[in-house]
């Protein structure tokens, strides 16, 4: 991992996220899907942390070769300033941070799901897979059409898109985990990469080990300092050897995990024990810390 | 005349000034190479209980304003496999161990230190308070001062390292506890630990860690460390002083110096700048440079007050 201080070459608007390209060859080159950056908010500010964010784009060849772009959602305070940064500003910048998904070596038909901004490195995932051969099937979700990201460029990319949107507003009426076992037969999927909120990949993962379909998940986890340093964002992982397990660092040993070794139930059940149902009408906020 | 970083803690010399605040660097062999670890007066570490902790659920974090509420709960491999594994790396790097001591119980600060004993790398000992005292209820052992100087006392007098107390802002009385600490044998005072702190979250009708009150650290607490470590080392100016809360910059340390500090650790600052300890020391620096002082110990407790009170209110 590397510190830069990262010219920003382009800031734009994508339906309801905001996305940020930067030039920093020296992440870029290194950079692989579902790895993360992180940026220093601004000094002299109430909000202090880093924020963390997948990459969704690094690009190596070409007329942009150097940069690389993330996607957020500008609700919150740091991602609310961050969305106000303009092209040519500077931004402080560590990366490449985090594990990233492996490719299958033999295996070549690969399912990405993702819900939200979790999709933002599912297309760089999808275009590393294409770029070794892989057929590449997507299924995407979000709230509503509004939060659904890049659909268009999902229909470029994959062999076949489902989109799911939770008042069908665009797509399937549902959510992801409706509709993974259609399109796990109508694909033939014989690999599973999922980015999405914690119960959505747990049940990703049930899924997963009924059918013993291979999978990766990145989980999306509250980094404090994003680096190694704090152990805020641990994930209870089962040891390889099966002796007990780990409260492992999203940031250093995930956020890319095998489901299979997650203690899914340790792990839901502390959130579900204090957070209990939200009043209808509540926003749920999905950003940390925003 | 040039000025240099040495501090000289009663004969415990530190090359910097700047040490790093326990639980704000990793666990030892995992520091990543962002960290200049060299660049370090010295590594308190993660508070070390004596078997491995996996510490407490999730959320541990939340940010507040102008601070961090965490509540991790002493995750950390346990001081037989620090000694192992992560002592090896940090004495490599040349850099002074602060061990830091933590406990459910006496006989586990006890055992914790003994483990510690003579270990090469060690330069001194820092007690973890905070912990909850698994003999009354999981209440803190700050909460009540004879319970924290048994503590206290119990590390020093096995201990052939100096010991520091590391105690929080908010004690009845914070002046009469440090002596207390001193006269069971402390060489020193760490101040202060975090602030007990809540964050509500209204959106989820719940609180923003698993673990409801967590630690305040980061500039928020500033201002409290500030009166303790004035507090504490007007009233014993021999007693070497460690200050620590909300330091991010060459002046916040520079404040905490003239307040009384004898050295500084930085830890939440840390997590968002992994050079902060680099230019906070070019920044002292530059400071005694300009202003012509030696050393940082020249600063020490020269802050002017407009009256010659005791410092409380």
């Amino acid at each position: 991992m590397r510190r830069v201080r990262a010219e920003v070459l382009n800031a734009k608007r994508v339906g309801a996220y905001h996305s940020i390209t930067i030039v920093a060859p020296e992440v870029a080159e290194r950079v692989r899907p579902g790895q993360f950056v992180s940026v220093a908010m601004p000094q002299g500010r109430t909000f202090l942390l880093r924020r963390h964010f997948s990459i969704h784009q690094a690009s190596r060849r070409g007329g942009w070769a150097g940069t690389l772009e993330f996607v957020f959602d500008p609700r919150g305070r740091g991602s609310s300033w961050l969305a106000e940064v303009k092209a040519h500003q500077f931004l402080d910048v560590i990366g490449p941070l985090g594990t990233a998904f492996a490719y299958p070596a033999k295996l070549s038909t690969c399912l990405l799901v993702s819900e939200g901004h979790g999709s933002a490195p599912m297309y760089f995932l999808g275009q590393e897979l294409r770029a070794r051969g892989k057929r590449v099937d997507m299924l995407v979700g979000a709230e509503t059409e509004e939060l659904v990201f890049k659909p268009i460029e999902g229909k470029r990319l994959a062999q076949t898109i489902v989109i799911a949107t939770e008042d069908g507003s665009l797509g399937e009426a549902g959510g992801v985990t409706d509709l993974l076992g259609q399109v796990v037969e109508a694909t033939g999927a014989q690999v599973i990469y999922a980015a999405a909120g914690r119960k959505t990949l747990q049940r990703i993962s049930e899924f997963c080990a009924e059918r013993q379909i291979p999978s990766q998940v990145a989980v999306e986890e509250e980094m404090a300092c994003g680096y190694g340093l704090c152990f805020s964002c641990t994930v209870p992982v089962i040891r390889k050897d099966g002796s007990g397990y780990d409260n492992l660092r999203a940031c250093i040993d995930g956020p890319v995990f095998n489901p299979a070794r997650i203690l899914w139930d340790r792990w839901i059940g502390e959130e579900q024990r204090m957070i209990g149902t939200p009043p209808e009408g509540f926003p749920v906020a999905t950003t940390w810390p925003g | 005349m040039k000025p240099h970083l040495g501090v000289d803690l009663n004969g415990l010399r530190f090359t910097q000034p700047v040490l790093s605040a326990s639980g704000c660097l990793a666990t030892g062999h995992d520091v990543p190479d962002l960290v200049d670890v060299r660049r370090l007066g010295g590594v308190v570490t993660r508070s070390l209980t004596f078997g491995a902790s996996k510490g407490w659920a999730t959320p541990r974090a939340s940010e507040t304003s102008s601070g961090l509420i965490t509540a991790v709960g002493y995750q950390n491999p346990g001081v037989m496999a620090f000694i192992e594994e992560d002592l090896p790396g940090l004495r490599e790097a040349e850099v002074p161990v602060v061990a830091s001591v933590a406990g459910g119980s006496l006989g586990e600060y006890v055992n914790v230190a003994s483990s510690l004993h003579l270990k090469p790398g060690v330069v001194a000992l820092e007690v973890c308070v905070s912990c909850p005292d698994d003999e009354r209820e999981g209440q803190p052992f700050y909460v009540r001062p004879e319970r924290l100087t048994e503590v206290v006392g119990a590390v020093a007098r096995l201990s052939r390292v100096p010991v520091f107390a590391k105690l929080p802002p908010l004690l009845p009385g914070l002046v009469e506890t440090a002596q207390a600490c001193v006269r069971a044998g402390a060489f020193g005072l760490t101040l202060i630990d975090q602030v007990p702190a809540l964050a509500v979250d209204p959106h989820r009708l719940r609180t923003r860690t698993a673990t409801p009150v967590g630690g305040l650290s980061g500039p928020a607490i500033k201002p409290l460390a500030l009166a303790a470590v004035y507090q504490v080392a007007r009233a014993l100016p021999n007693v070497p002083v460690m200050g620590v809360g909300g330091i991010a910059t060459a002046e916040d340390a520079i404040e905490f110096l003239l307040a009384g500090a004898w050295a500084v650790q930085v830890g939440t600052a840390l997590l968002v700048d992994p050079s902060v300890h680099v230019d906070i020391a070019q920044g002292i620096l530059a400071y005694l440079r300009e202003k012509g002082f030696a050393s940082p110990g020249e600063l020490r407790g020269r802050v002017r007050v407009l009256d010659a009170g005791n410092g409380s209110p």
